[in-house]
């Protein structure tokens, strides 16, 4: 299966913003995560992250740092900023409202048998 | 075994760091971002059990591509399509490593500290000599030996250029500085008292003193390589940014200056002597060296703009003299015009030069003759005819008059000027049909700077015993 372009660049900002609410990570960790919690179903090419963390960082949802990798390599690391943190949160509830919506309309009901958490939904 | 290898997966990544920075929207920061999730991936891929080779290309290709990627950073990093003149860059300041904690002060930033520091030290000069001699009078006839040892110094600074050079030079500014202050000019100046009128032989000394001192500070420029076509060629395209600098800080100074009065007036404080007796005679001499210290930071981020403006203004001019030849063959009355025709026509000339010598230095020798050397034929040409017309009108009038300083001096210029139009039209047509190389159209004008130093030399030293300091 295929997530559509449009529904990815939408996701985006709230997975990102929610994996790094888990604690501050960078931009390969993040994209392993993103592919361990979609089971490698939602992807985009690597570089695309990139320019979205710096996004974040411009608009303050994300604070950065240069860091030394455990092998001595130079790494960027982000940290969600407390005005991230709010961001995310109204992230979840619109995307609550819109699952709730989906799940009443879906022809054949509510669909259960996967966990949302991924995309922080409840 | 890995360290056999590793070499390998060094040279790939420097070749797709090379290929990566040449993107305007991406920082060497980015790549050092990418590089670092390149490697990541490059590792995890080698755990699973491919070769480096292998996983390079898959990390690269997983990246994405290029094109798209550098799309998107330049959507999140507009700016840096446009390129800017980064104020407190240290990165590409020579002598200095990326190690930039190691910088000295001074060389932060181009300089900027160096040149703001000489730029006050002008500004005092000024305004000392001024408070000590009493009076605007001597400062505006010192104006060049006041300031531009400043600017000197800061090419001294910025090209160590060797003692012999820098003697020489303090010399020439010596010798300029007693002739403006010894030679009893009329109108009652001495060193000591104050002229309330310049004569002519002193206004005339004054503007030689600019214009030779400024070729002589050019020396210092070259770093005491003056006789090389190169180093001439790169002081006159700094003079050429210099002087836009210069005007575009006049206005926005202008501007801001009648503001800041206006908006005063408006609570009753009158700020108008504090401007004009502080801010603008500190401003105008300090800005002398921002404006230096901006042509230097900006050399390899800014196009040079002087060219562009000789380009849109080729035309135009053109278009001018050639109105003006018509008028004056239909009219005939260039002979009785009015006396200052012909210090009009040297401004005419001077222009004309102007407009050959930026486009010249902007232009790649290696192109083939085009459109725009034809149009600067043309323009040539009608400055010739224009300026031969009123050559011989001057010239009959001068007859009728006799020489006064400023006839004799403006006569002499014209002819400098002519003189090197003439051969320059004669190249100009040679290099259009490519029987001259490019080469002989630059040391032309190059090698003419000598005589525009003498001239300059002449007006100062010469003229005012020649007139009578009159």
């Amino acid at each position: 299966m295929r997530i559509g372009k449009d529904l990815v660049a939408a996701a985006a900002t709230p997975v990102v913003l929610g994996i790094l609410s888990e604690g501050e990570s960078y931009g390969y960790a993040i994209l392993q995560r993103i592919a361990e919690l979609s089971g490698g179903e939602l992807e985009w090419s690597d570089g695309m992250l990139y320019p979205l963390l710096h996004r974040l960082e411009r608009l303050g949802h994300v604070d950065s740092e240069w860091r030394q990798s455990p092998g001595g390599r130079p790494r960027k690391h982000y940290r969600l900023s407390a005005q991230g943190a709010s961001t995310l949160a109204d992230h979840r509830r619109q995307w609550s409202v819109i699952g709730g919506v989906l799940d009443q309309v879906w022809p054949d009901g509510a669909d259960h048998r996967q966990p949302r958490l991924a995309l922080g939904l409840d | 075994m890995t360290t056999e290898r590793a070499p390998a997966l060094d040279e790939l990544i420097a070749s797709w760091r090379d290929w990566m920075e040449r993107r305007d929207a991406l920082s060497v920061r980015d790549v050092d971002e990418l590089e670092s999730h390149l490697r990541d991936r490059v590792d995890a891929l080698t755990a699973a059990g491919l070769t480096e080779d292998e996983a390079f290309l898959i990390a690269v290709r997983r990246l994405g591509s290029i094109d798209e990627l550098s799309r998107e950073y330049a959507a999140e990093h507009s700016g840096r399509l446009w390129k800017q003149l980064v104020l407190t860059d240290s990165s590409d300041t020579e002598g200095a490593d990326a190690s930039t904690g190691t910088m000295p002060f001074a060389r932060r930033a181009n300089g900027l500290a160096v040149a703001l520091l000489l730029g006050v030290g002008a500004g005092i000069a000024v305004k000392a000599t001024e408070l000590l001699s009493g009076g605007p009078e001597l400062v505006i006839r010192n104006i060049a030996v006041l300031v531009l040892p400043f600017l000197a110094a800061w090419f001294a600074w910025r090209r160590r250029p060797p003692a012999g050079t820098l003697l020489g030079v303090a010399a020439a500014f010596a010798a300029v500085a007693l002739a403006l202050n010894l030679y009893p000019f009329d109108g009652g100046s001495s060193s000591v008292t104050v002229a309330m009128q310049d004569s002519a032989t002193a206004v005339l000394a004054t503007i030689g003193s600019i214009v030779a001192l400024w070729l002589v500070t050019g020396i210092v420029d070259a770093g005491g390589v003056w006789r090389s076509d190169r180093t001439r060629m790169d002081f006159l395209r700094f003079s050429g940014e210099w002087l836009v600098y210069y005007v575009l800080i006049a206005i926005v100074g202008g501007a801001l200056s009648g503001l800041t009065v206006a908006v005063f007036a408006s609570i009753q404080v009158d700020i108008m002597p504090f401007i004009s007796e502080w801010v603008l005679p500190c401003g105008a001499s300090g800005a002398v060296l921002v404006s230096a210290w901006l042509v230097g930071a900006k050399q390899r981020v800014i196009e040079n703009i002087a060219p562009v403006l000789t380009k849109v203004f080729t035309p135009l001019f053109t278009l001018m003299m050639l109105a003006l030849i018509v008028a004056s063959l239909m009219q005939w009355n260039l002979v009785d015009g009015s006396r200052d025709l012909l210090i009009a026509f040297d401004l005419v000339l001077v222009v004309v030069v102007a407009l050959l010598v930026y486009s010249i230095s902007a232009r790649d020798p290696a192109l083939r003759p085009g459109w725009f050397d034809r149009l600067q034929v043309l323009m040539l040409a009608a400055a010739l005819i224009v300026d031969i017309i009123v050559l011989v009108a001057m010239i009959a009038r001068t007859g009728e008059f006799g020489f006064s300083a400023n006839k004799t001096a403006s006569l002499g210029l014209n002819l400098i000027l002519l003189a090197n139009l003439a051969w320059a039209t004669w190249l100009q047509i040679g290099f259009v049909r490519r029987r001259v190389p490019f080469g002989r159209v630059e040391s032309w004008q190059t090698g003419y700077l000598p005589v525009y130093l003498g001239w300059a030399a002449i007006l100062v030293f010469a003229f005012p015993p020649l007139f009578g300091f009159a």
